[in-house]
């Protein structure tokens, strides 16, 4: 009597465990922070997204960690940032992995730089130039109207992989475009309000913002993309921003913030840091909560 | 009327005109005619420069250690290291393929060397994929990655004495990656058992390995990997003394092992540190490993009409400790200590005009001696791809002790390396 109550509830329990399996969750490898969020937003419960690095991080400088094959083994799906800021690491966890449900090519494959167009495209590619990414800027996801773009391609891709809540991720896509459009119209005013001013830049990474917000790259401290500033460059750097008007030095929370104190403390220009991606700040916890908090930390010092 | 006219007319004409239609639009868009050029797909190419300069004063020798495949020390003076070209590239959708050429320069001839050569698998899914062709055997942490990949000018001792520098055979692999949140792999090679420890042998299927990797994340900051690798080999001949060493050292000990077998076992244990996880500004990186290698074999020493032969049991350890850290972005300091002990053992000497005394003294086998090196490196890289280090080694081989420099330029041409862990 005591076994077979055992043996019913084992029973029961396994049957369980098979049904919550069944009720298929979307495991995804998302690359950096920004498309992890974007991915939940979409799917929501639909998916358990994992996050490869931190906004603490720089994207291009990860190595292919064993806990990262473990991870890209069992995913379903890769969001990825793409145009070669991940090729470092990412191929090479691709080819450990041994899931073939992820393979460059395949419905499991999803680059977000590869769905807009991006700027700073190379006309001649040369290594004297620094690490240029031949695929153009591939930092795209602060312009939240490319964001939109991406969002709409990768629910069609969510849909293609789970057909069954296709609904879902087309509802997730809708809200999450009118968030954009209302947080777009709400800071209207801010955004006119900084349009046409220039600031200087650690790195690169701030195109896509400026290109938003209609702001200037007056110079980058990087003396080429991916090479640290000599002290001779920065001395440069002090003379090409003298008596100009600049309205902040930007950099990453992951980025060195050395030379930009050096050149603030020099020229008396404010150095802004921005939250770059989700989770860079306290306060940007999501895409909408990362736009409308980098444009108040770039109202604050207009 | 311009083309997009013409295009508007061939498009609405009919569905068997698309094809024109297409050909024609592209030929304006380009503005010049369509050229096959047969290299939009070219694999990804990269070349690694290596040259060195090299200063010490005793030759290398690791008494007691019969030495094979490429281990030595560069040439004195000016030298170049190995020149390494790799094309790899996605064949179709179920293959990849890999090549890595070695040029070497060595007693003023240039060696060709084919490293590695293999096709691997993409599709098979369930964590599953097989390599087949000439590679770097996984066994060990770093018997798979490329010297210029390491840390240091010249690789560990254990990997010198006991793989030749890289254990590197013809063959299959098959691999596995368990579906568990830890990082489990699994594999199993088998090979020609042909490269170093191994011989010749007439099947050419005689080597195996097998290797199991743990790894995972203890934090934000810190990552970890530990495996476990044994090989073994049977082999029908394999020649002593130095096979393919670019030393210079032109003595070589002339013992020769027969039908023998080789068993190697190994544990490797790598952690890495950098604050937040980003290594770019800073980051520490540990690494350990161990080796046992049994040898059993039958060794013959032939010197004109003399000749001496025993029956051969050795036993060799070796382990090597190293740290290297990043202090600042572009400048890393190394520190590695290397320690290897062999333990030689004869039975049913027959001397043939060579007696056993005279046979140790040849080879050098009577050494039972531990060899120890401390290694100090700097290095400092402009960009991920060029690299210019400076490393000075302190060898004691029990006989003697000597002190090597080396200055070493490794420059990357072509496409992005790979951040391996």
């Amino acid at each position: 009597m005591k076994y077979q109550n055992l043996f019913l509830s084992t029973l029961v329990a396994g049957l369980w465990l098979y049904g919550s399996a069944a009720q298929a969750v979307i495991k995804v490898f998302a690359c950096e922070p920004e498309w992890a969020s974007l991915t939940e937003e979409l799917a929501g419960e639909h998916a358990d997204v994992f996050q490869a690095t931190t906004a603490f991080q720089d994207p291009h400088h990860i190595d292919a960690r064993p806990s990262l094959i473990a991870k890209m083994r069992r995913a379903d799906l890769v969001v990825c940032n793409g145009a070669d800021l991940e090729v470092g690491w990412l191929p090479l966890l691709i080819r450990s992995a041994g899931n073939n449900k992820i393979q460059p090519g395949t419905d499991g494959y999803f680059e977000a730089a590869m769905q807009v167009d991006r700027l700073d495209v190379p006309t001649s590619l040369d290594r004297s130039d620094g690490d240029v990414h031949a695929a153009g800027n591939p930092h795209v996801h602060l312009d939240p109207r490319r964001v939109l773009v991406i969002a709409s391609k990768l629910a069609s891709r969510l849909a293609l992989i789970d057909p069954a809540n296709k609904k879902h991720y087309e509802n997730n896509r809708n809200q999450f475009e009118s968030k954009i459009n209302a947080m777009l119209s709400a800071l209207r005013n801010a955004t006119e309000a900084i349009a046409g001013k220039s600031y200087v830049v650690y790195h690169n990474d701030w195109s896509y913002l400026f290109d938003w917000l209609q702001l200037k790259s007056h110079t980058t401290i990087e003396s080429k993309p991916g090479i640290p500033p000599s002290s001779r460059d920065l001395k440069r750097l002090l003379a090409a921003v003298k008596g100009q008007s600049i309205s902040g030095i930007i950099l990453a929370e992951y980025q060195s913030d050395r030379a930009a104190k050096w050149l603030s403390k020099k020229s008396g220009i404010p150095v802004i840091k921005l939250p770059y991606t989700v989770g860079g700040d306290d306060k940007s916890i999501d895409l909408v909560s990362l736009y409308r908090n980098s444009l108040e930390r770039l109202s604050e010092n207009k | 009327m311009s083309f997009s006219r013409i295009n508007y007319y061939l498009r609405t004409l009919s569905p068997y005109m698309l094809f024109l239609n297409s050909a024609l639009f592209s030929y304006s868009a380009l503005g010049q005619p369509g050229i096959i050029t047969g290299n939009e797909f070219n694999p990804a190419i990269s070349v690694i420069l290596d040259g060195r300069y090299t200063g010490y004063n005793d030759a290398f020798e690791l008494p007691g250690f019969q030495l094979g495949g490429e281990a030595g020390i560069a040439e004195k003076g000016f030298g170049l290291g190995h020149s390494e070209v790799t094309l790899s590239a996605n064949v179709d959708d179920l293959f990849y393929g890999y090549t890595a050429l070695a040029v070497i320069e060595e007693e003023g001839a240039t060696v060709l060397e084919l490293e590695e050569s293999y096709l691997e698998t993409l599709m098979l899914g369930s964590g599953v994929t097989v390599k087949f062709g000439k590679f770097f055997s996984h066994i060990g942490y770093l018997n798979a990655i490329h010297d210029h990949a390491h840390d240091f000018t010249d690789v560990p001792l254990v990997y010198s004495s006991m793989v030749g520098n890289h254990l590197t055979d013809t063959g299959l692999q098959v691999r596995w990656v368990a579906p568990v949140d830890l990082y489990w792999e699994s594999g199993i090679e088998i090979t020609r058992g042909a490269g170093f420890p191994g011989g010749e042998n007439e099947d050419n299927n005689n080597g195996l390995a097998v290797f199991s990797k743990l790894g995972g994340d203890l934090s934000i900051s810190t990552s970890w990997l530990a495996g476990v690798s044994a090989y073994r080999s049977e082999f029908e001949e394999r020649d002593g003394g130095h096979a393919h060493g670019h030393d210079g050292d032109e003595e070589t000990h002339g013992a020769e092992y027969t039908n023998g077998e080789v068993d190697l076992y190994s544990i490797d244990f790598v952690f890495k540190w950098a604050p937040n996880g980003n290594a770019k500004q800073s980051y520490f990186k540990g690494q350990f490993e161990y080796f046992v290698r049994e040898d059993n074999a039958t060794v013959t020493l032939e010197e004109g009409a003399d000749a001496f032969s025993s029956t051969y049991n050795g036993d060799l350890v070796g382990f090597y400790l190293q740290g290297t850290y990043q202090f600042t972005p572009g400048w890393r300091l190394g520190v590695r200590y290397d320690n290897i002990e062999p333990d030689n053992n004869f039975s049913n000497n027959n001397e043939a005009g060579i007696d056993f005394d005279e046979f140790l003294e040849d080879t050098e086998l009577g050494a039972d001696e531990a060899i120890t090196r401390v290694s100090t490196m700097i290095d400092f890289s402009r960009s991920e791809f060029s690299r210019l280090r400076l490393q000075v080694n302190r060898v004691d081989n029990g006989e003697t002790k000597d002190t090597q420099v080396m200055l070493q330029y490794l420059m990357s041409l072509g496409s992005h390396g790979a951040h391996k862990f």
